[in-house]
């Protein structure tokens, strides 16, 4: 805030520190000309599509994922369409990974924020033609930039359509199931206990590993993150690649345990379930909470990412 | 018999489903089974026939390039609702969706809402 203000001090902001819901959206948004959305979750972005219809304001929403982004006014004039008008319903709940999972270039953000404020600054200032239209960024594209044009309201949309009468929609909904539930916590999962003769906490297999007997491990995570980081002695299967034929790494004398890791601690879970259906399979375990844990208990030193 | 090229892409991470590729050039027949079926044989074509259309197309993807999780991809014999469509840079609406008829040259993309920020 103080940045924009050295900007321009003539800047009103207000700061509103509280999570956005069902409840409070419309009382929150109502006295604003316009609603920005930069949030990075589907129910939110339902939730902000639901408001600005309701209140009959644009909505400037943009969205950036790995490489990707994409932009886009939503209902706005007589007949822009809304989110819903565009996109039904959400993407299956196991298709959409967080940021945090996949990652986002930071320039990709920053390309797609800038050209939501320029949307903005557009609308407010009379410059915008009106026409509702999707741009399209893609880093790896060629050309980056593409724009499309795009149908008017739908009439059978379900917020803001001709049928939808009552514009309750926002009521009725519970946005978090109509997104396909919590967005699970990989983190909090893989630390899950389970079974003691299955799993293994980060200090016993440090304990293991210092006794210096001979065992085998399996890191099940993706060539380009073992690359960044790895335990000592480790061997670099990556999940897709173990799941095809798992008994191939298996080691050779029945007597030497097979210990399994990953980032957080639920692939190697997978991996060791997997393993144990093999016939014949000496002792397997998986290491609870993954190197997230091994850094945060064991080596501190080791990398987080 | 004749054929027509087009590009398909998929975007806002539908190319997973695709071998993780996001340009696809294709080759496919212009006359097409009216029941969307992919024929064995371009020559001999049982039953009724059409002028190949975007429906076509969707089948076709499935039925040979989709490496995983049909569901995700189709329902109820089009693209799932939280699928855009874009012919030419268009909104498929405004093409007449699954009827527009497929020239030689033609763009089509794929296109799965992104909600990350």
């Amino acid at each position: 805030m103080q940045a924009l203000k050295r900007g321009n001090s003539r800047l009103a902001v207000d700061t509103i520190t509280v999570a956005v819901t069902a409840e409070n959206a419309l009382s929150l948004l109502a006295p604003y000309d316009i609603i920005l959305d930069c949030t990075d979750n589907a129910p939110t972005r339902y939730l902000l599509s639901d408001t600005a219809v309701t209140l009959g304001k644009p909505l400037v929403s943009g969205a950036a994922q790995k490489y990707d982004g994409q932009l886009c006014t939503y209902n706005l004039g007589p007949d822009g369409p809304c989110y819903r008008c565009l996109f039904p319903s959400p993407p299956p709940r196991e298709s959409m990974a967080s940021c945090e999972e996949t990652g986002v270039l930071g320039a990709v953000t920053g390309i797609i924020g800038n050209m939501q404020a320029l949307e903005a600054i557009k609308i407010i200032t009379g410059l915008h033609d009106g026409k509702p239209s999707l741009l399209l960024f893609s880093a790896l594209g060629s050309p980056c930039f593409r724009s499309i044009k795009l149908r008017s309201r739908k009439p059978s949309c379900t917020a803001c359509g001709s049928k939808a009468y009552d514009r309750s929609i926002m009521l009725g909904t519970d946005y978090i199931q109509f997104c396909g539930g919590v967005h699970p916590d990989w983190e909090q999962q893989g630390l899950t206990i389970g079974d003691a003769s299955h799993r293994i906490n980060v200090n016993d297999f440090k304990g293991i590993l210092n006794s210096g007997r001979p065992i085998n491990l399996l890191d099940v995570r993706p060539k380009t993150e073992f690359g960044i980081c790895q335990l000592p002695s480790s061997i670099n299967i990556p999940l897709k690649q173990f799941l095809m034929n798992p008994k191939e790494y298996l080691p050779s004398d029945p007597q030497i345990e097979t210990y399994i890791v990953c980032r957080l601690g639920n692939d190697s879970q997978i991996a060791a379930e997997t393993l144990r259906r093999v016939e014949g399979v000496g002792a397997v375990k998986d290491i609870i909470g993954g190197l997230k844990a091994w850094s945060r208990h064991v080596d501190t030193a080791f990398p987080i990412y | 018999m004749a054929s027509i090229s087009i590009k398909v892409e998929f975007s806002g991470g539908l190319e997973l489903l695709f071998s993780n590729e996001r340009l696809h050039r294709l080759t496919i027949a212009s006359i097409v089974p009216i029941d969307n079926h992919t024929p064995k044989s371009e020559e001999i074509i049982e039953g009724e026939t059409k002028l190949v259309d975007v429906t076509f197309l969707i089948h076709y993807l499935r039925d040979n390039l989709l490496k995983e999780r049909v569901e995700l991809f189709m329902e109820n014999n089009t693209v799932r609702p939280g699928i855009l469509v874009l012919i030419n840079d268009t909104d498929w609406e405004l093409e007449g969706e699954g009827e527009y008829v497929l020239k030689d040259g033609d763009d089509i993309v794929f296109i799965s809402t992104l909600h990350g920020g």
